[in-house]
């Protein structure tokens, strides 16, 4: 049952992906033009409408479906990682013109070259892997 | 009236992705893309080289799931939710792709020259599409998280480290697209 509804979540994830266009490597192209507020909207309004939600979970303490605690991971602190990964990750962002939600819708949309970029970014997860010890974190 | 069948907006999208984060605390998860990149290099066999990648996978079944549902919404997307695959970007990117070499733009989803089946078989295009995905997947487990888990979650919770990381995702982009961008294309 679980299982049907983490589907049904995917599924309404990879159409939303797809309909307002954030799978395009268009759209980000031109994002990173300044040329559209469309890709600011979408990550706009995701964030304001997340924000609450998420506030409004913590303030009331709201409870899952399941009736268990809500927890939220803080992130360890740090600035080298975050701000050199996210360089790495929007570099490559930019050029594969899809982020790790995406490249699986657009798998399914039936753009066969996406493989590669979802298989160059677990080959890049594995290298990290490999690195990990040896970069500043 | 707007048809489901035109490309969504950006009010009716962004809060939908809202919602996909939402549902997914609701069942006790977390919205996070990228982390199911390190999970397939673990069902793969990476534990055996580096111990970053030795937990049980089975634990992150629920968001290979999730990921499954993406790749069938694309095809729901592709196949019943669309009646053409034109993106309608601004003019002027459109004029700025096409001095680039980009001829497909304004009139495909994607760059035919990066995803259609003949670039498969074009070392440049191939080229591209596996230094982006491989820059994207080391990255991404650099800075702990992508667009869904930095720019939605963490920002969500406002997490100092997402906001960094979102810093971080733009200096690449912009440094790629205004920088590099003229340099390979």
């Amino acid at each position: 049952m679980r299982t049907i509804i983490y589907l049904f979540i995917g599924i309404l994830f990879g159409i939303t992906m797809f309909k307002s266009e954030a799978a395009s490597w268009f759209r980000i192209y031109e994002m990173f033009k300044f040329e559209s507020f469309h890709m600011y909207g979408i990550i706009g309004t995701a964030l304001a409408v997340g924000l609450v939600v998420v506030q409004l979970i913590k303030r009331y303490k709201i409870n899952s479906f399941y009736g268990e605690p809500i927890i939220f991971m803080s992130k360890e602190r740090s600035i080298a990682r975050y701000l050199i990964g996210g360089i790495i990750f929007g570099l490559g962002w930019a050029l594969a013109g899809a982020c790790p939600g995406p490249m699986f819708t657009l798998a399914g949309a039936g753009y066969a070259p996406i493989l590669v970029v979802i298989v160059a970014s677990l080959l890049g997860t594995f290298l990290y892997g490999l690195l990990k010890d040896q970069l500043p974190h | 009236m707007i048809s489901i069948y035109e490309p969504w907006p950006w009010y009716v999208s962004g809060p939908l992705i809202a919602l996909v984060m939402f549902l997914l605390l609701m069942v006790g998860k977390n919205f996070g893309m990228s982390s199911n990149l390190r999970t397939l290099c673990t069902i793969c066999g990476a534990g055996n080289t580096s111990g970053f990648f030795k937990f049980d996978w089975k634990t992150q079944k629920w968001n290979l799931v999730v990921i499954l549902g993406a790749v069938i919404g694309g095809y729901i997307g592709v196949h019943f939710l669309s009646s053409d695959l034109i993106v309608a970007i601004h003019p002027d990117t459109v004029t700025d792709l096409k001095a680039l070499g980009f001829q497909s733009a304004g009139s495909a989803y994607l760059p035919s020259k990066l995803f259609e089946i003949s670039a498969l078989t074009n070392i440049k295009s191939l080229l591209i599409l596996s230094i982006g995905g491989m820059l994207v997947g080391f990255g991404a487990r650099y800075a702990g998280g992508c667009t869904s888990g930095h720019a939605i979650s963490g920002l969500s919770n406002l997490q100092l480290p997402s906001l960094i990381a979102v810093i971080g995702f733009f200096i690449g982009g912009l440094t790629m697209i205004h920088l590099i961008f003229p340099l390979i294309f």
